[in-house]
């Protein structure tokens, strides 16, 4: 979890600034970091029936392209030179539950890991730490080393083979961040998702936020973005966020769910029984909404924020299949905050600096996890939104592979493998229950902010699109100005591409530079890494 | 219908053919692989530079081609109206300078040169510099401020181009990639080979940039124009007036005119009228590798650090890269091929296409209609030692 935390808007900042976090809005919010949280509802760890045994082969067969099997496939070796030394440690970029489980699993086969992690404290978004607790819940074994505070900012391949990590670390905004860069053979990425928020007018009036970044606050800090809070989006991940709100004391007016979800299901017998124990865990959560009178409402969303200088009230409406407003059936409510998700983008930066292929919008990933860069393994969110369980399923797997990678000798975590293949399918039937329709486009208005940066109105990208006849993502984006400004597209981008027709939506997140790096930082002539072989 | 004329190409140098092919009044079809103006275009800082040319036919054609500017988009504003033509033209000026004594006497001595060939080069004194650019390093050994020196959005340019084209009845196709031509007797063209079909013409003008090798190859008429990949970091916006020129250090001018495959950077450094700061460029021979190289973008911030310290604590928000079409002696293809009727080349610019391209299209037209050119058109000719080379199949033989 990288690059957005960077931008050290908005809320959720460790150190607290409550509300001005809150006058930032959602763009701030999502700009500030993989927002979601998803599911708190996870299965306690058991596999759905019918989920198959993967091939216990499958592990050892590395990367694809380098499928020798053996912990040095001479494939790796792309160009000349003599690439990085088998004794580099795994790397694992993100501290969430997919990262802590990569490093565990490869510092007990006797690998040395680097967690490199934005956070102050392990956890990442799903288990999000207090930081008022003062004490650290997870603890990793000898052999890791944890480096908090720390963004990648650049990943670039080293000449035959492995890849080289640029670090910074220190608090983002602070003056005196420090350089390091790492080289490894095995680099696990677990850089996670933020929530997709969708615009609608009035959804850059503080008191909008994104309901990743309003779970961040609850338990993060114990802070309610609000005391009279609507929820709205799509997908079961609202249904964790109301109950944090309930339980740092908010009111939740309600959790509007824009699609038809059970409806999803029931089409497609298989993904019920792939989801069938999260269906179990969602009826706690429907039991909670019932007992607090927590009214849970589908096909239904917040069009409209409205407010001088906050929110004050919302409008809300009922959806036809493709979400479009039903006519007539628009209500306002008094709300002081509210907040939306609309399913999660992944935060590929350091993915497509790798070079990783994608899979519908995600990293496609093996058995084993590997990516199709040798040397490069993904796990959790990056390649797909399950949930906590499956993330740190795939975590396991991904350490052991990067550790087999290095040497290490080790059997195929037959558990983890069985339930990282269960969390796929499981992810794969939630991105089929929880689609987002285009209807969307239809409750914005010409002055809606599109690209909240750069200040660029729904209207005025549709005209200069129109009139430019811009097509591919450069042109837009530089005929537009949206997605040029200080988040880098990382809120718009997924929209902007949806909203002018470009169709490689991921050629948003291309992002050499990962992160937000000083011009004085870049200047530096780099660390010596205790890691790095003799130029 | 036979077009008069298909350009393969919808970056700056092919719109700016295409423009002034249709205002002479030809029907002409732009055809790109891609979408227009996202390829060496859209990675361009928008120079329309004198300063950074010697005296020679290239500094010609710049400052045809700086007169040319405004004028066109002038033109293109009568045409289109404000907005669909606006371009975000600035004439802001340009200002070298030398941070050493060895660059302040070379700096004099380019600028001395430049002026006998009608370039506007004032020389300012060091202590002056700060003037013109309040947050400039003290460290100045010499300055010379370019009056002449502009600057636009390249992909705005670009469009408003294309829009011109599409307003006289020519047809912009994107998403057709060309594959090669069809020839009739005497192996004259008549038509372009796309993946959705022939198109019929009378002329194809090669605008394909760091791919024109390419293309003209499938056409059977190979020339020399490889890619050398630029490398430029864009900063957080900034308050107006941190930085006011196009400030570059006078080392520039050495990396324009070198060859190495070696990394060269040079600092170029200039605001946008967003308020990002642009900080260019570097050159290396890496074939069509877009793999980044943070080596290199430490240089272009070490150097740009260097001339104004002030940006040390600006945030880069973003790096982009592109590849810039060079022939090995440093000069745009400009002509007709002799070895192929009908088939005409327009590229060649390495990093000043932007600059370069509204003389470069009035060049071509008035080429292909036979009026007389503003600016001498032989030292672009295609068959100068170094550009053609042989066909596979001459080779073959």
């Amino acid at each position: 979890m990288s690059a957005p935390e960077e931008n050290g808007q908005g809320a959720g900042e460790p150190g607290g600034h409550g509300p001005a976090a809150e006058r930032t809005g959602v763009a701030g919010q999502v700009a500030k970091g993989p927002g979601a949280d998803p599911p708190d509802a996870d299965p306690p760890g058991a596999d759905p029936p019918g989920a198959e045994p993967p091939g216990a082969g499958r592990l050892g067969a590395g990367p694809p392209g380098a499928s020798t099997a053996g912990p040095d496939p001479a494939g790796m070796d792309r160009a000349a030179g003599p690439g990085v030394p088998r004794r580099s440690p795994v790397v694992v970029i993100g501290g969430g539950p997919a990262g802590m489980a990569a490093a565990r699993a490869a510092a007990r086969l006797g690998v040395r890991v680097l967690l490199v992690d934005s956070g102050a404290a392990l956890g990442g978004q799903y288990h999000r730490q207090n930081s008022l607790a003062g004490r650290d819940r997870f603890a990793l074994p000898p052999g890791v080393e944890h480096l908090p505070h720390s963004v990648v900012w650049a990943l670039e391949p080293v000449p035959g083979g492995g890849h080289r990590v640029h670090l910074r670390t220190g608090p983002a905004d602070g003056p005196g961040r420090t350089g390091r860069s790492v080289e490894t053979r095995a680099l696990v990425l677990a850089t996670g998702a933020y929530d997709r928020a969708l615009p609608f007018p009035g959804w850059d009036l503080p008191g909008v936020f994104t309901a990743g970044a309003a779970q961040a606050l609850a338990k993060g800090q114990g802070v309610r973005v609000g005391e009279r809070v609507l929820l709205a989006g799509t997908g079961p991940f609202l249904l964790p966020v109301a109950a944090s709100l309930t339980a740092v004391g908010a009111e939740v007016a309600g959790v509007l769910e824009a699609g038809e979800p059970v409806t999803a299901w029931l089409h497609r017998p298989a993904d019920a029984a792939a989801g069938w124990r999260k269906f179990g865990e969602l009826a706690g959560y429907a039991a909670l909404l019932a007992r607090r009178r927590i009214p849970y409402r589908r096909r239904t969303a917040v069009v409209a924020a409205h407010g001088a200088d906050r929110v004050e009230a919302v409008t809300t409406a009922r959806l036809d299949a493709g979400w479009r407003i039903v006519p007539g059936s628009e209500r306002r409510t008094p709300v002081d905050a509210v907040c939306v998700g609309f399913g999660f983008v992944p935060q590929l930066e350091t993915a497509l600096a790798a070079g990783c292929a994608l899979d519908g919008g995600f990293v496609a990933v093996d058995a084993a996890q590997a990516t199709s860069v040798p040397g490069v393994f993904a796990a959790g969110e990056l390649t797909g939104v399950g949930g906590a369980a499956p993330a740190a399923a795939e975590g396991e797997v991904a350490g052991t592979a990067a550790a087999r990678l290095l040497g290490a000798r080790a059997a195929p975590p037959a558990a983890a493998l069985r339930r990282a293949r269960a969390g796929r399918r499981f992810a794969a039937a939630l991105a089929r229950a929880y689609p987002v329709r285009d209807g969307w486009r239809t409750w914005l208005r010409e002055d809606t902010l599109v690209c909240r940066c750069e200040e660029v109105a729904y209207g005025e990208l549709h005209r200069s699109v129109q009139e430019r006849d811009a097509l591919g993502v450069r042109a837009v984006k530089l005929v537009s100005r949206a997605g040029l400004g200080q988040c880098q597209g990382r809120v718009c981008g997924p929209n902007v591409a949806c909203l002018t027709g470009v169709p490689d939506a991921a050629a948003f997140a291309r992002r050499p530079i990962a992160s937000p790096v000083r011009l004085g930082e870049l200047a530096e002539p780099p660390e010596a890494d205790p890691e790095a072989r003799p130029q | 219908m036979a077009y008069d004329v298909v350009v393969v190409g919808a970056g700056v140098i092919g719109a700016a053919c295409a423009e002034a092919l249709t205002a002479a009044g030809l029907s002409v079809a732009v055809l790109d692989r891609g979408a227009p103006a996202s390829g060496t275009t859209a990675a361009g800082e928008g120079n329309v530079l004198v300063s950074d040319k010697a005296p020679g036919p290239e500094l010609a054609l710049a400052q045809h081609s700086r007169r040319r500017w405004p004028h066109l988009l002038a033109e293109l504003r009568d045409l289109l109206g404000p907005r669909r033509a606006e371009a975000e033209w600035d004439a802001k000026g340009g200002l070298v300078v030398a941070t050493t004594p060895a660059a302040a006497g070379a700096l004099a001595d380019f600028a001395a040169a430049q002026r006998t060939a009608g370039v506007r080069a004032e020389p300012v004194a060091p202590a002056e510099a700060g003037a013109l650019e309040p947050h400039l390093t003290p460290a100045v050994t010499a300055a010379v401020h370019y009056p002449q020196d502009g600057q636009l959005q390249p992909v705005l340019a670009t469009t408003a181009l294309l829009a011109a084209v599409r307003a006289r009845g020519g047809r912009v196709r994107s998403g057709v990639t060309a594959l090669g031509v069809t020839t009739g007797a005497a192996g004259a063209v008549t038509g372009v080979r796309t993946d959705r079909g022939t198109v019929p013409c009378r002329a194809v003008v090669n605008a394909c940039g760091p791919w024109a090798g390419r293309f003209a190859a499938s056409a059977g008429a190979p020339v020399a124009v490889l890619p050398r990949r630029g490398m430029v970091l864009v900063t957080a916006a900034l308050p107006a007036g941190t930085v006011r020129h196009k400030v570059y250090d006078a080392d520039y001018v050495g990396a324009v005119a070198g060859g190495t495959a070696d990394l060269q950077t040079s600092t170029v450094v200039e605001a946008t009228r967003s308020g990002t700061v642009l900080v260019g460029s570097s050159r290396e021979r890496v074939g069509f590798d877009e793999t980044v190289r943070v080596a290199v973008l430490r240089e272009l911030a070490r150097k740009a650090a260097g001339l104004f310290p002030v940006l040390a604590g600006v945030p880069v928000i973003r790096t982009y890269g592109g590849f810039r079409p060079y022939v090995p002696d440093h000069l745009p293809v400009i002509g007709e091929d002799p070895r192929r009727p009908g088939l005409w080349h327009a590229t060649g610019h390495e990093g000043a296409g932007i600059g370069l391209a509204a003389g470069t299209g009035q060049l071509l037209a008035d080429l292909f209609t036979g009026r007389t050119p503003e600016t001498d058109a032989k030292p672009f000719r295609v068959d100068r030692p170094g550009v053609m080379r042989k066909a596979a199949a001459d080779e073959a033989a």
